[in-house]
């Protein structure tokens, strides 16, 4: 189950990373701070991003978790294997998590993955291209079904995809450019393609 | 609060769930995931029962809380189907590999599905494969056979008190393992098999070894260590294959430690199968009459002053009485069971019994550790201690070598001074209705010890640990003999030796029942030493004359635990060769001297109670509490050597163990590493 | 048609300024000190007699889930936990309240909170929601900087803490036990019921979990009344509702609307219709992926709320309407949802790490037909095994899809079987 071939000898938190961390251990009653577990995964994932361009969690990190915490490592490691955000692997600089699930299916995810396997030259699920800058992860609803099909790049959502956008988006990053994230098609966020047809006759003072 | 399980109205106590409540009613609820001692998973879904007004559905019985008028049936068709359904889930991904698997023939699994599953799979899918895990030398993994039922993770979690199990990824990618491929440190960690409801976790050593229905099984109780567990052992013709823990709730609930349970394939190795006399030098093979005649030569060369004993710490009652009575027959005063010159007081049972009990360490409300690590020492008293600190607040302070023992505990030093400087924990103490001491070997095994004894009483004393109905002063002792041995007086007799003044030739003729645990170097060059025992260990490497002893699985033998609880061994094999139980060889030997006044073993077990009487109080021990504060005398002041732990390897304290390939095994992986560290 | 003036999420596509100026703009923070005055009771009989019901699924009434919290903040302390984990394939609802209109709930937490005798509250956020993280972190930052949340929130003498948690990729989490494992630290394992989190939740503490729209539906309420809300909608289905239009429509779309709205008139209206036209219409799953899929002849007609589509044994759920054409393969995009159901399932409980993998393979070789047509009695009874058999209600959620499919497509499966065995189909290759 665990492969150790990629995983480093030693972790330590960054000076970024404790700012952080102490930040996240406020949130939570003293004693229960267990609580961090999660969000100091993502501050070591952070940092890995940050560090080595790959942003993951190797199993020497997840024992610095247990003991920053007060845990027993063991369930550092359930929480780290059981929630799929957390790679436990090392992963290309630009994480393309593709939606496949139903609402995105029936809008062309087919077409989205295609796209992806295409620009990348990756073959299966959780690969990393050649030139180390993709991975690619099939992924569960997103929760931005009425702007499928989309792909989170790392953080961020590209959506109102199909196959051409597709190719122009993983061509841009590949060149560096990072587009802004959002409906590819210019669209405004949820609202219907062309404009909203409702909130239209209200008038709120204008603050920006 | 009543509540109708199928018609029958059963009583049960406040905050049951609903299948105690069945079970009270006397209907059998299948079960995989639930277990009495564990905290409630409620996750394999097999013990679901139908509660009227309720929503219709079945509820899972073990984590569902009876309320009184609750009416649960048991046996309805809803019932049935979903127990069946679920029977059906659990197999689907299950291996059909029963006829390769060491659960078969005690499977939870086989037997339910018997009685509650259906005749075929309708799956027709690929099954699941899981690789195997990792756990250490003595638990072996077929994790495909896994059903999730989490047992083993609550199990190390919860009481062996080493979170080291867990379930990484999810779903039906879940696999049930360490993570990381570690042996499991813990000194429980064969009860895993035991809980183990299928073939996933099973036993190592005993690996394809034998069916269940092979076995000969025989109740007995441990002695490797001073606990007194019980135990069943299992043989197959002349060998003991396999000890599995029987149910003492006042000893060892249903648990069992790992060396008493793995340590077994020591009685097969390097055993004492026929009697041995050294000529020129040399041991060689002799008959029982040769033997004795080199022996007897030897005492009638000289007198019984200059003969002396030492009895060893796995010794039965009978035959240490036996040799007692000879040693008596022979004019020796010179006895002692104290291998380490460990300080006792004998004046009264309860200077040297660990009296709270064990089962009352459950009631206790401060504990203080002194000079002992009682998870080495006695693992299944410290999983006592752990439950009882899971169970509310309790203030656990040591006195001694730190470690962890699975729990919290307060360290208040290393050495004696300790003892008058409790600081936070006096204030505990002083809180504490029912606060208990427990004195180790650690504490005893020094010059101060007697005076360290005589301390301990003393704050017991003054520290509300004695009172009319709480005994809270405790001795831990490590040998099985140990109480035993000092009930029946096993001790220097007026103007005898002990065993210090036996050594450098103090005797002419040193007699060692199965003593293998002090520097043989220290016995005098011209000392004539007979061992009696089973194995060939230190004693028997020294020995002049050897007589081929019985292991404690081989004889119906008399042994006194730690808290004074008398309880006996039966044969469960023959002794190998020409062994024989012990106190038939002594009674054979004094044949030639005074003949010991008893030929059977009833008579032996007559003697015994006449010696003692509480050797006519077989397996119970009634809870006593401390009027009497007058402690046993110590001369001299406290030290300031620190304690210093007694035991240094878990997995080899006495010669079955030392003999077993298992435990050395456990050494390679557990104890090596400690020492590579260390240095 | 519901008027703008009575839509309660004013910038649900964030055209309009979502900080906390933007936000007064348009009335939220108007008055809060002012509803707090009025009591927990007071505020909790108003919710009761709004009528809402809970906005995350199940439409449990919001008001007497509140009333559930002991009326006193004994030893342990009170949390509110709001449910931000939307996770429901074809739900979207809630991120744009989290991005766009974030001011609507953490005045909603404040007030819950308050009337729940909540100190404390902690937003549970799905992981990938990491940019709508930083927009509500924003939100709560103003808040506390303004002097709203905090010590004496909104001068009221309250003193209120809210905290942003994100989870990190577990569908699970949505459920309410499971999520409040998963703040603990801990995987997302739902709990066994009783007891419930009002007696014990987090950390041991009496607990109310409330999805994010329910819980920013509840300023406007109290400000307008609940006689405002409870006129909206239809009897016992009150007030209005975010839904979330996907897949064969001309416009996928997020839109406010009363409860009680036709279907039909939903997707024409909003979402520019079914693609190639209401005929071109195959079947409707009206309520986010875990209920069954209505065909069209019930679309034509069915309401949108609670009672309606339960009579017609589905579901609002959360109101995410995935919407599929003629050109669907029906079996599929049913499969499809098999499998993220086995994916997301957590494995504790028996039936659901069993039964939801046996689904899949199922109804993946139903895709291809490969299969005896018994077999979808088989398939129908493992669902019915697995269905009210489960710690959690992932098994349910996981077994009434295909009990849809079963009951509105079962002759497209079993032509599919035929065409198989026909061999007029050629077989796809072995998953």
């Amino acid at each position: 189950m665990t492969d150790h071939s990629d995983q480093p000898s030693h972790f330590a938190f960054d000076a970024t990373s404790e700012a952080e961390i102490a930040t996240i251990l406020a949130k939570y009653p003293s004693g229960k701070q267990a609580s961090g577990v999660i969000p100091l995964l993502y501050v070591v994932q952070k940092q890995m991003g940050r560090l080595t361009g790959s942003a993951w969690v190797p199993r020497v990190a997840m024992d610095v978790v247990a003991e920053t915490l007060g845990m027993a490592p063991i369930r550092v490691y359930e929480v780290a294997t059981f929630y799929l955000m957390f790679n436990t692997a090392p992963i290309g600089k630009f994480h393309l998590q593709v939606c496949t699930t139903t609402p995105c299916w029936l809008r062309g995810s087919d077409e989205v993955v295609a796209a992806c396997r295409k620009v990348t030259g990756i073959k299966g699920w959780k690969e990393t291209s050649e030139d180390g800058l993709f991975t690619m992860t099939e992924v569960e609803c997103l929760g931005a079904c009425v702007n499928a099909p989309l792909i989170q790049v790392n953080d961020d959502n590209y959506e109102d995809l199909d196959f051409d956008s597709t190719v122009a988006l993983l061509e841009s990053l590949r060149r560096g450019e990072i587009p802004p994230r959002g409906p590819v098609n210019g669209r405004q966020t949820s609202a219907p393609e062309g404009g909203p047809t409702t909130l239209t006759t209200l008038n709120f003072a204008k603050t920006e | 609060m009543k509540v109708t399980v199928d018609g029958i109205e059963v009583d049960v106590p406040p905050g049951s769930n609903v299948l105690q409540a069945c079970e009270a009613a006397g209907k059998e609820v299948p079960r995989f995931c639930y277990h009495e001692r564990l905290s409630v998973a409620g996750n394999c879904r097999m013990c679901l029962v139908e509660i009227e007004k309720a929503p219709p559905k079945p509820f899972a019985s073990c984590a569902y809380p009876a309320a009184e008028g609750m009416v649960v049936h048991t046996d309805t068709p809803m019932v049935k189907k979903a127990r069946r359904g679920v029977m059906e889930f659990l197999l689907i991904n299950h291996p059909l590999d029963c006829p390769i698997c060491d659960q078969g023939g005690e499977c939870d699994l086989q037997d339910q599905s018997m009685g509650y599953g259906g005749d075929s799979s309708r799956y027709e899918e690929n099954k699941r494969a899981v690789k195997d895990k990792y756990l250490g030398p003595l638990v072996k993994t077929v994790m495909t056979r896994c059903i999730h039922c989490t047992r083993c993770i609550r199990f190390s979690t919860e009481i062996a008190g080493v979170s080291e199990m867990g379930a990484t990824a999810r779903g039906e990618s879940m696999e049930v393992g360490t993570y990381v491929e570690k042996a499991l440190t813990s000194e429980l960690s064969g009860n895993l098999i035991d809980i183990c409801p299928v073939g996933a976790l099973t036993s190592k050593p005993y690996a394809f070894t034998a069916r269940p229905w092979e076995l000969t099984k025989t109740d007995s109780v441990d002695v490797l260590d001073a606990v007194g567990a019980a135990i069943r052992v299992d043989a197959r013709g002349p060998e003991v294959l396999r000890v599995l823990p029987r149910l003492n709730e006042d000893v060892n609930e249903e648990w069992l430690a790992d060396k008493s349970r793995f340590a077994i394939d020591g009685l097969r190795r390097r055993r004492l199968d026929s009697c041995w006399v050294r000529v020129d030098g040399k041991l060689r093979k002799a008959s029982w009459n040769e033997a004795f005649a080199a022996i007897a030569a030897k005492i009638r060369a000289t007198t019984g002053e200059r003969i002396g004993a030492v009895a060893g710490e796995l010794a039965d009652g009978e035959s240490m009485l036996a040799l007692k009575d000879l040693m008596a027959g022979l004019g020796s005063a010179n006895l002692d069971c104290r291998q380490h010159g460990e300080a006792v007081a004998v004046g009264r049972r309860d200077f040297y019994t660990f009296n709270t009990s064990i089962a009352g360490i459950e009631e206790a409300d401060a504990i203080l550790l002194v000079g002992t690590n009682p998870r080495h020492e006695a693992p299944l008293i410290n999983a006592r201690i752990r439950k009882r600190t899971l169970a509310g607040p309790v203030a656990v302070a040591g006195i001694g070598t730190k470690c962890d023992l699975t729990y919290p505990v307060q360290w208040l030093g290393e050495g004696p001074a300790a003892l008058s400087a409790l600081g936070t924990f006096g204030e505990a103490l002083a809180k504490a209705k029912r606060p208990m001491i427990i004195v180790g070997q650690g504490a005893l095994r020094r010059p101060d010890g007697a005076a360290v004894l005589a301390a301990c009483w003393k704050l017991a004393s003054e520290t509300g640990m004695l009172t009319p109905d709480w005994h809270g002063f405790n001795v831990l002792h490590t040998a099985a003999s140990r109480v035993g041995a000092l009930d029946l007086g096993f001790l220097p007799e007026p103007g005898g030796k002990d065993l210090a003044g036996m050594m450098g030739g103090g005797v002419d003729v040193l007699w060692l029942l199965g003593a293998d645990e002090f520097d043989m170097g220290r016995i005098g060059a011209g000392t004539f030493v007979v061992y009696q025992g089973h194995h060939g260990d230190a004693g028997a490497a020294r020995a002049d004359v050897i007589l081929p002893g019985a292991a404690y699985t081989e004889k119906t033998g008399t042994y006194v635990n730690t808290e004074g609880r008398v309880q006996r061994t039966r044969l469960a094999t023959f002794p190998p060769g020409e062994a024989r139980e012990d106190w038939k060889i002594l009674r054979a030997f004094s044949a030639g001297f005074t003949p010991l006044p008893y030929d059977t073993i009833e008579a032996l077990r007559a003697r015994l109670e006449q010696v003692n009487p509480v050797f006519a109080r077989l397996d119970l021990l009634p809870r006593f509490g401390c009027s009497d504060h007058s402690g046993p005398g110590g001369e001299g002041g406290l030290g300031d050597a620190p304690f210093a732990p007694v035991i240094a390897n878990y997995y080899q304290t006495d010669p079955i163990s030392r003999a077993s390939p298992t435990m050395a095994e456990c050494t390679t992986t557990y104890i090596a590493p400690l020492a590579q560290a260390a240095e | 048609m519901l008027s703008d003036q009575d839509r309660i999420f004013t910038n649900l596509y964030g055209i309009l300024d979502p900080g906390l100026a933007g936000a007064r703009a348009r009335g939220d923070w108007d008055g809060t000190a002012s509803i707090l005055a009025r009591g927990r009771e007071a505020i909790i009989e108003e919710m009761k007699a709004s009528g809402l019901r809970g906005r995350g699924g199940a439409g449990f009434p919001t008001g007497m889930k509140w009333s559930f919290m002991p009326k006193t903040v004994g030893d342990r302390p009170h949390y509110l936990v709001v449910n931000a984990d939307e996770s429901e394939p074809g739900t979207c609802k809630d991120r744009d309240i989290l991005r766009h209109d974030p001011h609507k709930l953490v005045e909603g937490c404040l007030i819950a909170s308050f009337a729940m005798g909540a100190n404390a509250c902690y937003v549970y956020m799905r992981g990938e929601f990491a940019n709508e993280a930083v927009a509500f972190q924003k939100a709560i930052d103003e808040a506390y900087d303004a002097g709203l949340i905090g010590r004496n929130a909104c001068g009221s003498g309250f003193d209120f803490d809210l905290y942003l948690h994100r989870g990190a990729g577990a569908y699970i989490c949505g459920e309410e036990t499971a999520l409040l494992e998963s703040l603990e630290g801990k995987k997302g394992m739902p709990r066994l019921k009783p007891p419930f989190p009002a007696a014990v939740g987090l950390y041991g503490c009496p607990t109310t979990v409330n999805n994010v729209e329910s819980i920013a539906v509840a300023p406007t309420i109290l400000r307008r009344g609940a006689a405002w809300f409870s006129a909206l909608g239809r009897p016992k289905n009150a007030g209005t509702k975010l839904f979330c239009i996907s897949g064969h429509v001309n416009k996928p779309c997020n839109v406010e609307e009363e409860l009680g709205i036709p279907l039909r008139e939903l997707l024409e209206k909003y979402a520019g219709g079914v693609r190639g036209g209401w005929d071109n219409l195959l079947a409707v799953i009206p309520g986010g992926a875990s209920v069954p899929v209505l065909p069209k002849s019930i679309c034509d007609t069915v309401l949108m709320d609670f009672d309606s589509l339960r009579e017609v044994r589905s579901g609002l759920g959360t109101a995410a309407v995935i919407v599929m054409d003629k050109s669907t393969d029906i079996i599929k995009a049913i499969a499809r949802l098999s499998a993220f159901y086995k994916h997301e399932s957590c494995g504790q409980c028996t039936p659901c790490r069993e039964g939801t993998g046996w689904m899949m393979r199922v109804m993946n070789r139903m895709v291809q037909g490969r299969a005896e047509p018994d077999e979808i009695d088989t398939l129908e009874q493992v669902t019915r095994q697995v269905e009210g058999h489960t710690i959690c209600a992932l098994g349910d959620a996981a077994a009434w899809p295909i009990q849809g499919l079963i009951r509105h497509f079962r002759p497209v499966m079993e032509e599919r079987i035929a065409a198989y065995k026909a061999g007029r189909t050629m077989p796809m290759a072995a998953e």
